[in-house]
């Protein structure tokens, strides 16, 4: 792949993740399940869930952190993968 | 050709630390069925389709990291793309933020049997750490990310290469993978919760509203990705992906 089709590639991913935040000024952009629990409550207005997460993070800041964390993990594995087959890749 | 290869490590590195920008914008929120949203009945019987899948896929990846060691690292990594994936929460033009599956990649290098069970570790680790998904859900969730995705993302790859350039295949099938997805979280949620009046298809119509629209550009940017990802393969690891069956390999 050319240089210059990767960059653009890029930029096309960035700019799907940015435009929608000025498409949708005073969006708080929550997750699309918890509209989904609201048509739940809709059809059948009672529903009480029967199990709840045996554990949840306390905060929005502790989920974060562990959200963080397993994106830093993945792309650590995903930057040594290349890492290594690069130093073996013969020069 | 060292210098390409540099470059595109850089831009994918680059790509996965912007796409985290996305994530500290939006707000923390789930993708997949919730813990104890789905009546039990339904919970076991996502459970018992799943089920198959999960024995065959982990007797898949055993035989796979037993008869080509060698492939243990890439196996490793295509897991870590979806891990990585599933975790950023992308705004999408509804105002509402989504996550990519990640899960087209192993299924177009090893086969959607293997990324089952890639599929179902990102998950639990999700439902354990973050309350995101569920264990009583898990069945369900499975079947959408784990099972759908990796199967629609490795029929599509099949059926495109060769008639179309290896990356519009790359890209159509990861694309799709990430879309069934949710088109099958909604299948479950309005299969559990009919509406009263206009039933299956009234409720699948409004969870498909909220789920698909908002995973539509997630799609593409997964699809997007995925390519990068398969570009830098062929270029610093063309012989590993060949003994793979990865015919798009030179």
């Amino acid at each position: 792949m050319k240089k210059q089709t990767v960059f653009f590639l890029v930029f096309v991913v960035i700019a799907l993740a940015i435009v929608p935040l000025f498409m949708n000024p005073g969006s708080e952009f929550g997750g699309a399940d918890g509209e989904a629990e609201g048509i739940i409550s809709e059809v059948v207005p009672n529903y009480e869930p029967w199990f709840e997460p045996l554990w949840s993070p306390p905060g929005g800041e502790t989920e974060s952190l562990l959200f963080a964390l397993q994106a830093a993990l993945g792309a650590g594995v995903i930057g040594y993968y290349f890492g290594v087959k690069r130093g073996q890749k013969p020069a | 050709m060292k210098r390409k290869n540099l470059f595109n490590a850089l831009w994918l590195l680059l790509a996965l630390v912007l796409l985290n920008i996305g994530v500290a914008y939006a707000k923390p929120a789930q993708m997949h069925v919730m813990e104890g949203f789905l009546p039990v009945g339904w919970a076991i019987f996502w459970f018992v389709v799943s089920l198959p899948f999960w024995v065959i896929g982990f007797n898949r990846i055993r035989r796979t990291m037993t008869e080509k060691p060698e492939s243990r690292l890439l196996l490793g990594m295509t897991g870590a793309f979806a891990f990585v994936l599933s975790a950023l929460k992308i705004p999408s033009v509804t105002g509402s933020s989504s996550h990519p599956t990640g899960t087209g990649l192993g299924a177009i290098l090893f086969g959607p049997f293997e990324m089952v069970i890639l599929g179902t570790i990102v998950l639990l680790f999700q439902a354990i750490l973050l309350a995101h998904g569920g264990l009583t859900t898990l069945g369900a969730n499975s079947f959408s990310m784990a099972i759908a995705g990796p199967f629609v993302a490795y029929g599509v790859w099949k059926l495109l290469k060769g008639r179309t350039s290896d990356n519009v295949a790359i890209f159509t099938a990861a694309a799709l993978a990430d879309l069934i997805t949710y088109v099958v979280t909604s299948v479950q949620l309005a299969l559990a919760y009919p509406d009263p009046v206009s039933g299956f298809m009234g409720s699948f119509i409004k969870f498909g509203t909220i789920f698909a629209i908002t995973q539509i550009p997630l799609a593409i940017s997964e699809g997007i990705l995925t390519v990068l990802v398969v570009n830098a393969l062929k270029n610093l690891n063309a012989p590993e992906l060949k003994s793979l069956g990865f015919a798009g390999a030179k």
